[in-house]
């Protein structure tokens, strides 16, 4: 690309290519000591509020709140154990159902669009596309309207499919875009070799291409869930007591935040640690999912 | 086929030939398209079919607390919106909040990811550290900065602040946008981090040495070469960042209600006002188109540029 431009061809023809060796070499001496450090006192400053979060978590209340801020004291389990001991539990299976069954829901739909669109490629793939992401761009507040008085309509506020098939449309677009810029990476000689022996499409689909697709399904897997998890706009205002998620559980402590730290940063910490986890596992490919495939 | 061409009796005539082909054609094509149908289907279903409602009842007088009021205004919404100034100045906290959420965060990102470009002890844990924020339930991290960061007693803000004489302000109330974007930066820092880091390591080495070789000091490296090869990157960034922190609704809801007053309230958080608490279906469809014909500008050149990144991909992997 273009990128390239830049650099000086003669220098660069001068010079041979250099032996194998680590793209960024570990830079010695003191220079390269200060400058880990350095990273490490920013990176700490940077997720301190993260870890005051947790910290707190295991304060007392009393321990919580207090003019300076208390760095050491006695840890205890009370908050945690109350959180999970409390109404915890309903809000937790909400969440687990309208992240898990939406994103099965998006790989169903999902996978076999994003074959149409890579591997034996429809016509007008292009159109197709550009649709499935222009949908990412559209403004929740531009359809929530019509989706509020249409679920009011058939009973479906405050129900847990109504999160999840809303969950699934939201996560569709980016599933595909990132399935896709998966499959493109399959050789395709691989299929056609398959075909030619006499494996139908659904068999050459199930134990040629899966296999190949598998990291790149699991890693769609889990950016749908990530943004399930995390959503918030229809969650408060599709549901009430019977289907509300952890996020809207959250909200329960916006009115008597002033008194609860240590018990809010408990419930904050527990409803978000099983996300984080999964984010931390899905780290490599997050950012190909957040950009729609567009950047591995 | 030889036994076709021997018996030209039963050769059915060039028309019938050509509909069979077209026929086959035709249900190849379909076969082909089978397997996008589904989510193609539904993906029209739930978003383009509730907009097209969006612009059907932006278009009547209708609100709920009003049985029976329902009826046709034309255009009548629109009028009233754009004349509202409550609108207008959450249209403006919108343009305010999104740009510089995602511009400082892609400073922050790109300081965070200079420093991640290099093999240092214990990379991989400060990398799964760094890109937390984005990870922790958005609702959580709105709660955590109005309380245990920015509680003008309490909050941890405060204290670090305190050497400064900046102890005592009540961020979240007298300076509510500051808060909700501080927060926000927080969050999507790591986005434009793991997006800008994703530039860096496509960096060839060639070029980097080529600099090294014309004796080009940091600062010239960084400027002449890094800067414009992750160009691209940056631009897609902002772009997709754009679209994310538009529709920011938690961190407003969460931290200040858009107040105090409509101090800090933007699009999402006013139309979900007029929408849930005011109940006027009506003049909230109109907001809602009003949003989208604004998104479209910004989403058409994120597309475009998407669309570059990726096909240029392609192009170099074939």
């Amino acid at each position: 690309m273009t990128a390239t431009a830049p650099a000086p061809r003669p220098a660069a023809a001068a010079s041979p290519p250099p032996p194998a060796r680590p793209r960024r070499p570990r830079r010695g001496g003191a220079g390269g000591a200060a400058l880990t450090v350095l990273t490490w006192a920013i990176a700490l400053v940077f997720v301190s509020p993260a870890l005051w979060m947790v910290l707190t978590a295991f304060k007392t209340e009393g321990a919580a709140q207090t003019d300076p801020p208390t760095f050491f004291f006695q840890p205890t389990l009370e908050q945690i154990t109350g959180v999970l001991s409390a109404d915890f539990l309903p809000y937790l299976g909400n969440s687990l159902m309208a992240t898990l069954a939406s994103t099965a829901l998006v790989l169903v739909l999902g996978t076999p669009a994003a074959y149409a669109l890579s591997i034996r490629p429809v016509k007008r793939t292009k159109d197709v596309l550009f649709f499935f992401i222009s949908t990412k761009m559209l403004p929740v507040v531009a359809v929530v309207v019509p989706l509020y008085v249409a679920a009011a309509e058939v009973s479906m506020i405050d129900n847990i499919w109504t999160l999840v098939v809303l969950y699934t449309a939201m996560n569709l677009p980016i599933a595909v875009w990132m399935m896709r810029s998966f499959f493109l990476e399959v050789p395709s000689g691989v299929i056609e070799a398959a075909r030619l022996e006499g494996a139908s499409l659904p068999r050459v689909l199930w134990s040629v291409m899966l296999p190949i697709m598998a990291p790149g399904v699991a890693a769609t897997a889990l950016i749908c869930m990530i943004f399930s998890w995390n959503e918030f706009f229809f969650a408060v205002n599709l549901t009430a007591s019977q289907a509300a998620t952890l996020p809207v559980y959250l909200v329960g402590f916006i009115t008597s935040e002033g008194l609860y730290w240590a018990q809010l940063a408990a419930a904050a910490t527990v409803a978000s640690l099983p996300i984080v986890i999964v984010g931390w596992i899905a780290q490599r490919q997050l950012v190909r999912g957040l950009s729609m495939g567009a950047v591995k | 086929m030889s036994a076709v061409a021997a018996a030209p009796a039963r050769r059915p005539s060039p028309a019938e030939q050509a509909r069979r082909a077209r026929r086959a054609e035709r249900a190849r094509g379909w076969a082909r398209r089978a397997p996008l149908m589904p989510a193609l289907i539904f993906t029209i279903l739930v978003t383009q079919l509730p907009f097209l409602f969006t612009i059907f009842y932006s278009l009547q007088s209708w609100n709920l607390l009003r049985p029976g009021s329902r009826r046709f205004t034309g255009l009548a919404n629109y009028a009233a919106v754009l004349s509202d100034s409550q609108f207008l100045g959450a249209a403006l906290n919108t343009v305010v909040i999104t740009a510089s959420c995602v511009l400082v965060s892609m400073a922050v990102g790109i300081c965070l990811a200079m420093l991640l470009d290099r093999a240092f002890l214990g990379r991989g844990i400060v990398r799964t550290m760094l890109i937390t924020p984005f990870l922790i339930i958005p609702v959580a991290t709105a709660l955590l900065w109005k309380t245990n960061m920015f509680d003008p007693v309490f909050g941890l803000v405060g204290f670090v602040l305190t050497p400064f004489g900046l102890g005592d302000v009540n961020w979240v109330s007298q300076y509510p946008v500051v808060s909700v974007v501080t927060a926000l930066v927080w969050q999507w820092s790591p986005f434009m981090m793991l997006l800008v880091l994703a530039g860096l390591q496509s960096q060839g080495r060639d070029v980097i040495e080529a600099g090294q070789v014309d004796g080009a000091n940091t600062w010239q490296m960084f400027t002449e070469i890094t800067l414009p090869h992750l160009r691209r990157y940056i631009e897609l960034g902002v772009l997709l960042g754009s679209i994310y922190v538009v529709n920011t609704f938690d961190t407003i809801y969460m931290m200040t209600q858009g107040g105090p007053g409509t101090a800090s309230s933007n699009l999402p958080f006013y139309i979900y006002q007029r929408t849930f608490l005011g109940f006027d279906i009506g003049q909230s469809a109109a907001m809602g188109v009003i949003v989208v014909a604004g998104t479209i500008v910004v989403a058409m050149l994120a597309l475009r540029l998407i669309f570059r990144t990726f096909m240029s991909d392609q192009e170099a992997q074939s």
